[in-house]
């Protein structure tokens, strides 16, 4: 075994360039590998975080039922082989509410999975700057519990969510809906209802999101002044906008309140699928480039284990002659090929670190609506783990045909000459 | 004295190009520490022969014993292990390891065996250079060595693990005529005074004359 390895040792340091080639060959493999899926991981992350922080994890609210196909005409009609067609059934008089979200609030507040919970009236309105009226949302909430949600502080580029609170009718306002109005802090902007109502706020604060349609159109006031707005009570709203503890229960726990409530319940990865199909379809380009590069670098292997063995084939035969068993001579190509592929990728770990590190310091160009200031890079030691285990699989495979072709080498032929 | 090797009935075909019978029927022994040169004009099967008793070639028919030990028969791995510690060889082109030194070369098949430490296998392999003159190269690279040279270092291989038989082909087809003379003299010191068997295939007749006995072939036959 040892013997082994010591003929092992000397073919590879015997021929130090071609050794070095082949290992560059698993280095560049890996070293990619790395790179790519350090940088693919920090893409999924931040558009995860991104989609966080606009989708709350589960969202509760009152659907606009389409299903009128239940109808009192056939009770008119009172003839049992009549049948009832009601062509175009709309609604008449529909509250978009929750009904009793006080009691529904309180009994989120205490579930174990729901870290915490913001009760949200939502409505459509019309910004006015001077004749033009821009369309947008406004949110009524309580601006400490919806800070919560989406980590509002960290994404305020003037003021803090609490103004709010100290501000009689304050108003925090998206960016790019600022921008377009010509709004700064302390600025006063009149809004209006679809019903007609009106109602003057001051800015107080700014936020972007990162998200233009949100950043262009939604606005922050409390509650109680929407509600006011819309001409209706203090237990008016629309929305419940919960955070889990952990956001991967967030389906089953969806399902579960929805037919707990019987609301319309959505979570994050429902309401944002297409985002997470561009991460599935981001892995999968990360992990085809990367295996194809490995690949790549044990043909290479292959080839140079083949070539290292057309060369050696006297060495084998008197190897033989000697008393070395087959086994013996597997041993010795498949440990150089093993140390290559070992070596190689624990250099191209090491390339892949520094290339991913480079990566994660080079400025992302600058742009108002991304709060990234640089590339996002993952770093992550399960990949590297990986890295490595496959540039020392991928290494073995190649080297095991030229290893096996090698042992069975006839000594008589090649010593007899 | 006792047998080293005996051979019974060998027989062996060559099926490429077309099928010739190359060894026919061949049975002879060997006493220990006998030096036996087989001789032969090309293609009268002498080198087939000893191949077939070195048991590096397999594809025979009849029976071989080497040291008490039929060999007909084992395995691929036991043969290794049999050749590893009953057998040296030396060839015709030295086939020296070159990426290792002169003493790396004659320790490697003791490193196989494992019978012995590293140190104490280091020390043997210096002796064995030793007698036969080479331990001042022990340190150079083979490649760097002359034949002559190289063809003794090949020889103390040989004896590294104490075989009971060295078996040579041609050992001296590339040698000088002073290279010669000492390698005969080096195999007929080994056979006399150490007890080593000795079966050399050869064409020098010169050799040969030397020698306790000569095996001579003609058409795979002994004559």
């Amino acid at each position: 075994m040892f013997v082994n390895t010591l003929i092992a040792k000397r073919h590879l340091l015997a021929n130090k360039k071609q050794t070095l080639v082949a290992m560059l060959g698993v280095t560049f493999g890996i070293a990619m590998f790395i790179l790519m899926i350090s940088f693919m991981v920090g893409v999924n992350q931040f558009m995860e975080d991104t989609m966080l922080s606009s989708t709350p994890d589960i969202h509760i609210y009152n659907d606009i039922k389409t299903d009128y196909a239940l109808s009192i005409t056939g009770d008119y009609y009172k003839d049992k082989n009549a049948v009832i067609v009601v062509h175009h059934p709309k609604p008449k008089q529909v509250t978009l509410n929750i009904k009793n979200a006080a009691g529904i609030i309180n009994n989120l507040r205490q579930d174990p999975d729901i870290a915490y919970v913001s009760p949200l009236l939502s409505t459509q309105v019309f910004y006015n700057y001077g004749p033009v009226q821009i369309n947008g949302y406004i949110n009524g909430v309580n601006i400490l519990d919806e800070a919560k949600i989406f980590d509002l502080a960290s994404k305020m580029t003037q003021g803090v969510p609490q103004n709010l609170l100290s501000a009689d009718k304050g108003i925090i306002m998206g960016r790019g809906l600022a921008d377009k109005l010509n709004l700064n802090m302390g600025d006063m902007v009149t809004l209006t209802t679809p019903q007609g109502t009106t109602m003057s706020f001051r800015v107080v604060g700014l936020f972007a999101i990162g998200i233009s349609t949100i950043d262009n159109t939604r606005s922050y006031v409390n509650l109680a002044n929407v509600q006011q707005l819309m001409g209706q009570d203090r237990s008016y709203i629309t929305d419940i906008n919960l955070k889990l503890r952990t956001n991967k229960i967030a389906r089953p726990k969806a399902i579960a309140l929805g037919k707990k409530y019987s609301y319309k319940s959505d979570d994050w990865e429902t309401a944002n699928a297409s985002v997470l199909a561009g991460n599935i379809v981001r892995d999968v380009l990360t992990y085809v480039v990367s295996i194809t590069l490995l690949v790549v670098a044990g043909f290479g292997i292959y080839n140079i284990m083949n070539m290292t063995i057309q060369n050696k084939m006297k060495d084998i035969a008197i190897l033989k002659a000697e008393g070395f068993a087959g086994k013996d001579i597997v041993q010795i190509f498949l440990s150089q090929s093993l140390f290559i592929g070992f070596f190689g990728a624990m250099m191209g770990e090491v390339l892949g670190f520094l290339l991913a590190y480079a990566l994660s310091r080079v400025p992302f160009p600058h742009n108002d609506f991304i709060a990234l200031k640089f590339f996002p890079v993952i770093f992550n030691p399960a990949h590297y783990i990986f890295g490595l285990a496959f540039g020392v699989v991928t290494p073995f495979i190649a080297g095991l045909m030229p290893s096996l072709k090698a042992s069975r080498i006839d000594p008589v032929a090649i010593l007899r000459g | 004295m006792s047998i080293a090797l005996n051979a019974e009935k060998l027989n062996k075909h060559f099926k490429q190009p077309e099928d010739f019978h190359v060894l026919q029927d061949i049975s002879f022994s060997v006493k220990k520490g006998e030096f036996v040169p087989i001789i032969g004009k090309s293609g009268s099967g002498k080198s087939t022969l000893l191949y077939l008793l070195s048991t590096l070639d397999t594809d025979y028919t009849g029976k071989i014993t080497i040291n008490d030990t039929l060999v007909t028969g084992k395995s691929q791995n036991d043969l290794a292990r049999f050749r590893n510690q009953n057998i040296g060889f030396v060839f015709q082109f030295h086939f020296l390891l070159p990426e290792f030194t002169a003493l790396e070369n004659v320790m490697l098949p003791a490193l196989r065996l494992g019978k012995h430490t590293r140190d104490e296998i280091e020390t043997n392999a210096i002796a064995k250079l030793k007698q036969l003159q080479m331990d001042g190269f022990a340190q150079k690279l083979s490649g760097k060595l002359s034949g002559g040279q190289q063809q003794r270092v090949a020889i103390a291989r040989a004896l590294i693990n104490d075989p009971a038989i060295i078996m040579a082909d041609e050992p001296t087809g590339n040698l000088d005529s002073i290279n010669t003379g000492l390698v005969f003299d080096i195999f007929k010191d080994l056979s006399h005074n150490k007890g080593i068997t000795i079966l050399t295939v050869t064409h020098d007749l010169d050799f040969a004359k030397g020698a306790d006995r000569v095996i001579e072939m003609v058409d795979g036959r002994i004559v």
